[in-house]
């Protein structure tokens, strides 16, 4: 696979409105679902409780299905750093997911498989929202490299760290290869430490 | 210009920054779990790599285990996978690993500061939130994912961007009857469970500065609950203290040369924060949640609070959790009934923690109907506890005794909520779901008010038990 795959400049796709602030990543995946040494089958489980609750979650609905952009309220992702809860929605579909904020552990994980998470306004995200439930199948664009979502005619500002966002749109997300290329840097640093030189 | 311990902390462990502006930061301790690893380990096979310090991870299993029988194998077919992965993933590559044997297993946030792992000035990563629990040392400790896990393996580095910083200062005295808990649930209510994103918090003021380590660790710990990846105490003679002679700290000459690194970690003073936060520590009383978050808090004399006093943006999770918990806006929350009392997890597990719900136990029997688990939080808390009878004055007043694990904080092992028990829980997290059942209700509070909820059967004041 060339690097030109990991590259995350643009994300089009169908939209998934999901309302409500923080939602924690054990709603996302209760952890009974944790107990496999694989992600494999997240995908399967993800809101498995919030859906069974719920018949109108927008992860029950038969016209969202196929979607890849979620977009979400306040904090979303807050709670637990299990990696389990971007990998189920990953599997589900999800490649881009746009709120208000994110929960930081959360949103690095998301970083870390290649998913881009932007800030939009409440205002904005109320409006998304509201008009993805209208038009399900209308595509969104997640444009990451110039900060905004679009939607039908209406362009939203949504916004990335500079950080994650050069890592997502410069393909360097999966991050092991560039760490590694600091090569004995990362020793030289660790002997400054007195706790790791010896006192 | 004076700077702050995260300065520090941070610059010593920078490698270098990296093309894409984040910081490439050296972990300078890794503590692992059977949960969130197993991927790791298997992604480092896919790649050919190898563990780039080994001498710098450890592990232990505590979140499948179950708390009665620990003998292998785990009656969960499931749990007893993750357990063997476990095993064989430290086998294969040379790590470390505190199991039952050894005397020193427990949950991993109460391990590493128990065994002298967690040390002032260090980066502490672990795939686990609760991880800012470990800040408590003066340590810039944070939860990852799997995949930062693999990279922490592999690299003993990780990809990162230094927060802003927020002092949050306790001033005045606690009174009699409130803990650590309830401090750190106070200072989530006023700050809001979304009020630390993008913040780091530095704990401070003369309540902080009072508190023991196993008290400081309760607050760190539930850093993450209002959004802050970390959260640290300065370094200062309790920290000192509580760390001399354990088992991988510094001994003898090497133990004051590092005592004074450790201080000199410390923010200096003067130091300036992005922002500043205060409460008032004396008009904290025993706190504990009556919603779905744990921001979501009273004082144990209040009123359940109505929707519309929430910002509008939030009044429809406010409408969902009175929904889930069954609970009336202006409700009081004292004598609200329970089914479970539980003592135990990363928060409140420690010996301090049982010795304080032990006094309370004193005070009666456990309500018909409760059933009611003392977990403690280590194999040696286990061990302490046991030393001083606090095993038996529990089993006298109707708590079960535990093995030591994750849990009742957790749905992953057989201690979890049946159908839509309340339980009154020492633990970080009331989420719907959280305790093992989609429709269980959690009610956090300090481990005092808990056995005092277990004794009467619903949420008591434990300052008239106390008394």
């Amino acid at each position: 696979m060339s690097t030109v795959d990991f590259k995350r400049r643009q994300i089009t796709g169908r939209g998934i409105p999901l309302p409500g602030n923080d939602i924690d990543t054990d709603r996302i995946i209760p952890a009974r679902f944790l107990k496999e040494v694989t992600f494999t089958t997240m995908g399967e489980h993800a809101f498995e409780d919030a859906k069974k609750q719920n018949p109108e979650h927008p992860f029950n609905s038969p016209v969202h299905k196929g979607a890849s952009v979620l977009v979400v309220g306040q904090n979303f992702g807050c709670g637990s750093s299990r990696e389990h809860a971007p990998q189920a929605l990953m599997r589900w579909g999800i490649a881009a997911i746009v709120g208000g904020s994110f929960g930081e552990i959360f949103f690095g994980n998301c970083v870390m498989l290649g998913i881009p998470c932007l800030r939009a306004s409440q205002e904005d995200l109320e409006w998304l929202q509201r008009e993805l439930s209208r038009s399900p199948q209308s595509p969104v664009m997640v444009d990451v490299e110039k900060q905004e979502v679009r939607f039908g005619s209406r362009t939203i500002k949504a916004t990335i760290p500079d950080g994650p966002r050069n890592q997502l749109v410069g393909g360097t997300w999966d991050s092991t290869a560039v760490l590694l290329e600091a090569g004995a840097a990362i020793e030289t640093t660790a002997r400054k430490l007195p706790y790791v030189a010896g006192w | 210009m004076a700077r702050t311990l995260l300065d520090k902390v941070w610059d010593a462990h920078t490698v270098r920054t990296l093309p894409s502006g984040q910081t490439q930061l050296l972990i300078g301790l890794h503590l692992i779990h059977e949960v969130t690893t197993p991927q790791a380990f298997q992604m480092l096979r896919d790649s050919k790599l190898k563990v780039r310090m080994p001498e710098r991870t450890f592990g232990t299993l505590d979140h499948i285990i179950p708390t009665t029988d620990q003998a292998r194998p785990y009656a969960d077919p499931l749990a007893e996978e993750m357990a063997v992965h476990m095993i064989r993933n430290m086998k294969d590559f040379s790590l470390p690993l505190f199991d039952m044997s050894t005397g020193k297993q427990g949950i991993v946030h109460v391990i590493g500061p128990e065994l002298g792992l967690s040390q002032p000035g260090m980066t502490i990563a672990c795939g686990d939130s609760h991880t800012s629990t470990h800040g408590a040392v003066g340590a810039i400790a944070f939860g990852i994912g799997t995949t930062q896990v693999r990279d922490v393996l592999a690299t003993q580095c990780l990809s990162m961007a230094k927060p802003k910083l927020r002092q949050v200062r306790v001033d005045g005295a606690l009174a009699k009857g409130v803990y650590a808990k309830d401090v750190i649930l106070a200072i989530i209510n006023q700050l809001g469970v979304k009020g630390g994103v993008g913040y780091a918090y530095e704990y401070a003021g003369p309540v902080i500065d009072r508190m023991t380590m196993e008290e400081r660790l309760t607050v760190c710990n539930m850093s993450i609950e209002g959004a802050a990846r970390f959260g640290y105490v300065n370094p200062d003679t309790t920290t000192i203290d509580y760390l001399r002679g354990r088992q991988y700290a510094p001994a003898g000459a090497a133990f004051d040369k590092a005592a004074a690194w450790w201080k000199s970690v410390a923010t200096e003073p003067g130091a300036s924060f992005d922002d500043v936060a205060r409460l008032d520590g004396s008009a904290i009383e025993p706190m504990v949640t009556w919603g779905i978050n744990p921001g979501m808090s009273v004082g144990v004399s209040q009123r359940i609070p109505a929707p519309e006093s929430a910002p509008e943006a939030d009044r429809s999770t406010f409408r969902e959790a009175l929904a889930h918990m069954s609970f009336q806006a202006g409700q009081p929350i004292k004598g609200a009934k329970i089914d479970v009392a539980f003592v135990g997890s990363c928060t409140n597990g420690r010996l301090s923690d049982l010795r304080i719900a032990a006094e309370v136990a004193k005070k009666g029997k456990v309500a018909k109907g409760v059933r009611a688990l003392i977990v403690p939080g280590s194999q040696q808390v286990a061990r302490a506890a046991e030393a001083e009878g606090l095993h038996d004055t529990f089993q006298a007043a109707g708590f079960e005794w535990r093995k030591a694990g994750c849990s009742m904080c957790l749905g992953m092992n057989p201690d979890q909520l049946v159908g839509r028990e309340m339980s009154a829980s020492s633990s970080n997290r009331n989420f719907i779901g959280r305790q093992g059942s989609p429709t269980g209700r959690t009610l956090l509070m300090s481990p005092a008010m808990v056995a005092a909820a277990a004794i009467t059967g619903a949420v008591a004041d434990v300052r008239e038990i106390l008394k």
